[in-house]
């Protein structure tokens, strides 16, 4: 089992207990590492429905079995698991840069984070030797000031630092976790869980070999990866990057502006990525082991703003310019830099300013109660709110609770403009003249997300028609969602999906060529549907059902209203109800959207039937209930 | 008394790296300590990438100075510099890890291998460097300290003469 490290870390913050446990190679098979093996590990060390912020909640880390290879964009992935404080479901990060090599290096597949420390503490691990430290002085500092002082007074350089900001510490639900100064465990709130254990920061400096079953044939697959991230399959994130996506999304009436009031933004090429890449970015990156790069470093170069250096994407970058009407791009720069400085989702923040912004306009809230002028396009208070959000100060302490929670406490409507799937806020996408990817985006376990199924492909490309529901939507749904799975368990980024020509045979040969297992196309995209059946299983433990499959109400009720391609789309509850029963079909789920126990042990999760026995109409006998990782 | 005859040294060839090309990435690193010690280990890397702020990456190996401050500081003798490569050689029966040569050199190009515990330096891999050929961004160059200043020479001309090229049709 090469790749592999074949150890988890067990850290209880309680009573400071520091072990470690095997790796179990049928675990390791089956749900392969990173978001896989962090919920399956999540699952088996949790009780159901704990609140998340509570002690009971364990806090899981992963990486995956290429994490520390030089498997192209595969060498550096970690995932954080647990439950959400936004979805109160599963909640999962993926992150890249250098951080997961280092745990990997260090020996370890797995952190296990459980109880709470009485007061700030660092993880501190040195290979074999594993420590708890005193984080009183690094309390309040921002992710990349902690890096900074851990390394100084752990005096070498090279030490990797994942932490969270002030976000996190205050428990604001859309907090992160920040590796590398810049990469971002961001989505569900994962930051704002390890912030109610009191944990700090986990800092790793790793020194063991990485050692691979078949160095030669590796080296072949990596060469033949190196050229195809050379060429057209990578082409977009070595040249605009994401932020080409502006111009694609607005020409299609896509793009969602003002929170999702409309779908074309005015001042699109004001932001896009030509616009951005002439004039700011001054640098692309890479991440350990990748050999594509992909990190647009953009600079302000004058103006309030000066200065202000930090990665662009196209998701952040959405959600704090058209998403809040902003066209300023110094200023969505700002934000995007706050955003790490704080600790904080950089697509939900935008989603929550833009939902105050709805709220102020159309009366709601007044200018007293955000104590901002909270305009559409306002860029100065929106800048504003992501601090008052962040610090939970004035009314952004409502606001902190994400924009579901902050609308129940609102009231007086106030559900109706909180733009999210599962409690958590909706992404770059207007899926209402997107309705393969709509489907996506209601079943996706994490909430609302365009990364757990790239369901948009086919409707951008215009391989379906995207204005129209119907059958066939959830195979396409279901396809896409076991591979991108497979792509954040194995660990490897997002962005090379495109140089895998042959699928899962590709990401199945580097998997066998690294570990020594053999593993088939097939075996891997069955781990796949395997992996969100998991996912769906966290979900029904914790209470979740079809009623929470589904899509914000502006997307369900207000139609398009911008003249273009998409006017009039939105997606009706029929055409939800079609999509959805066409999907747990294809899932082989029941209409509840219930995996069976025919399907459960077809693929072999017979061990977890126990969860769905109540739900489903013929009573099953309860297996013995797996509490330890080992057993 | 005879003067020594100077080593010709503008035939050796270093690994050198463009600072506006690297990303970071340290595929060098991977595939040296595989080529080296048949595993993934930064530690074990004679070419060492470092990334001070996302906007300054560079990778540094050894640089065949000459004469070499490593050589010298060695107190058992145990480095000698190649005549006709410039390679620092390590007679790993001689050194004990002592670590002066990491101290005398400027540029941190020289590792202490965490297990022989004796140091490692970049030896050229015979003429033909692995992370040369696998720099994914052909950010790594294997050259002539000679042919390094050409090519700073003619980017330099190129940027300065930019408009007289394009109006002359000239394409380098």
């Amino acid at each position: 089992m090469l790749g592999y490290a074949g150890r988890i870390l067990r850290v209880d913050l309680t009573s400071g207990k520091i072990w470690t446990e095997p790796l179990k190679e049928e675990l390791a098979k089956k749900y392969i590492g990173g978001i896989g093996l962090g919920m399956r590990l999540y699952l088996d060390n949790s009780q159901p429905c704990v609140d998340p912020f509570s002690p009971e909640n364990p806090l899981v880390v992963a990486t995956g079995p290429l994490s520390g290879t030089m498997v192209p964009t595969g060498g550096n992935g970690h995932a954080f698991v647990s439950k959400s404080p936004q979805s109160f479901g599963v909640g999962e990060a993926k992150s890249h840069g250098h951080w997961g090599t280092a745990l990997k290096r260090a020996g370890y597949d797995a952190i296990i984070f459980s109880g709470k420390a009485e007061k700030p503490v660092y993880l501190w691990i040195d290979d074999d030797a594993v420590q708890l430290m005193d984080a009183k002085h690094l309390w309040g500092k921002s992710p990349q000031e902690t890096e900074d002082a851990i390394r100084n007074e752990l005096k070498d350089f090279y030490i990797r630092v994942a932490s969270i900001g002030v976000a996190g510490e205050k428990l604001v639900r859309i907090a992160c976790v920040i590796n590398d100064k810049t990469r971002a465990c961001g989505r569900t709130g994962l930051g704002a869980v390890m912030g109610s254990k009191n944990l700090k920061a986990i800092a790793v400096r790793g020194s063991k070999d990485i050692g691979v079953a078949n160095k030669d044939k590796l080296l072949e697959l990596i060469k033949v990866q190196h050229e195809r991230m050379k060429g057209p399959a990578a082409r977009k994130y070595r040249t605009l990057g994401t932020p080409e996506n502006v111009l694609v999304l607005n020409a299609l009436g896509a793009m969602p502006t003002n929170n999702f009031t409309q779908a074309i933004f005015a001042d699109a090429d004001k932001i896009s990525g030509e616009y951005l890449n002439e004039r700011f970015v001054a640098k692309i990156i890479g991440c350990s082991s990748c050999a594509m790069r992909c990190e647009h470093i953009a600079v302000v170069p004058e103006g309030p703003y000066k200065g202000t250096t930090t990665r662009v994407e196209y998701e952040p970058l959405w959600a704090n310019g058209p998403n809040c009407g902003i066209g300023n791009i110094d200023a969505i720069i700002k934000a995007l830099d706050l955003t790490n400085y704080y600790g904080v989702d950089g697509i939900s923040i935008g989603g929550i300013v833009s939902f105050a912004m709805d709220l102020y306009e159309n009366g709601i809230i007044s200018k007293e109660d955000a104590g901002l002028d909270l305009k559409f396009g306002n860029h100065e208070a929106a800048l504003e709110m992501i601090k008052r959000i962040s610090l939970r100060e004035g009314f952004g302490d409502t606001l902190a609770e994400g924009v579901k929670l902050a609308a129940e406490k609102i009231g007086q409507g106030a559900e109706k403009y909180a733009v999210h799937i599962k409690g958590v806020e909706m992404t770059g996408y207007d899926i209402r003249g997107l309705k393969t990817a709509a489907l996506g985006y209601a079943v996706s376990f994490r909430g609302a997300d365009h990364n757990r199924h790239g369901a948009y492909g086919p409707d951008v490309a215009g391989k379906v028609n995207r204005f129209k529901a119907e059958k066939g939507r959830g195979k396409l749904v279901k396809d896409t969602e076991d591979l991108y799975t497979i792509i954040d368990s194995l660990i490897v980024c997002k962005f090379s999906r495109g140089t895998y020509f042959e699928g899962y045979k590709d990401l199945a040969a580097l998997f066998s060529e690294v570990t020594g297992i053999q593993m088939s196309a097939d075996d891997l995209r069955m781990a796949g549907e395997r992996i969100n059946n998991l996912g769906r299983l966290i979900n029904i433990r914790e209470g979740l059902s079809r009623k929470d499959d589904t899509l914000p109400w502006k997307v369900m009720n207000v139609p398009i209203p911008d003249e273009g391609p998409s006017k009039g789309s939105f997606v009706s509850q029929e055409d939800l109800d079609l999509l959805l029963d066409d999907y747990y079909e294809v899932r082989g789920w029941t209409k509840e959207g219930i995996p069976t126990v025919e399907k459960l042990n077809e693929i072999g999760m017979e061990d977890l039937v126990y969860i769905v026995k109540d739900k489903l109409e013929t009573p099953i006998e309860k297996p013995k209930r797996k509490t330890k990782t080992e057993e | 008394m005879t003067v020594p005859p100077k080593t010709d040294t503008s035939k050796w060839k270093i690994v050198t790296c463009d600072p506006d090309k690297c990303t970071g990435c340290t595929v060098c690193e991977y595939i040296c300590s595989l080529t080296k010690d048949n595993a993934f280990s930064a530690q074990k890397s004679r070419i060492r990438t470092m990334r001070l702020h996302p906007l300054i990456n560079i990778s540094i190996a050894c640089r065949l100075c000459n004469p070499a401050p490593c050589v010298t500081a060695c107190p058992r003798d145990a480095l000698k510099q190649s005549e006709t490569t410039g390679e620092i050689l390590v007679d790993d029966e001689k050194c004990d890890g002592c670590s002066w040569c990491i101290e005398a050199c400027d540029y941190g190009a020289i590792v202490l291998h965490p297990e022989k515990k004796v140091v490692r330096i970049c030896d050229l891999c015979q003429g033909d460097p692995a992370c040369v050929k696998w720099c994914p961004e052909e950010a790594l160059d294997f050259t002539t300290k000679d042919l390094m200043a050409q090519k700073a020479r003619m980017a330099v001309t190129k940027k300065l003469f930019k408009e007289s090229m394009e109006a002359a049709g000239i394409k380098p």
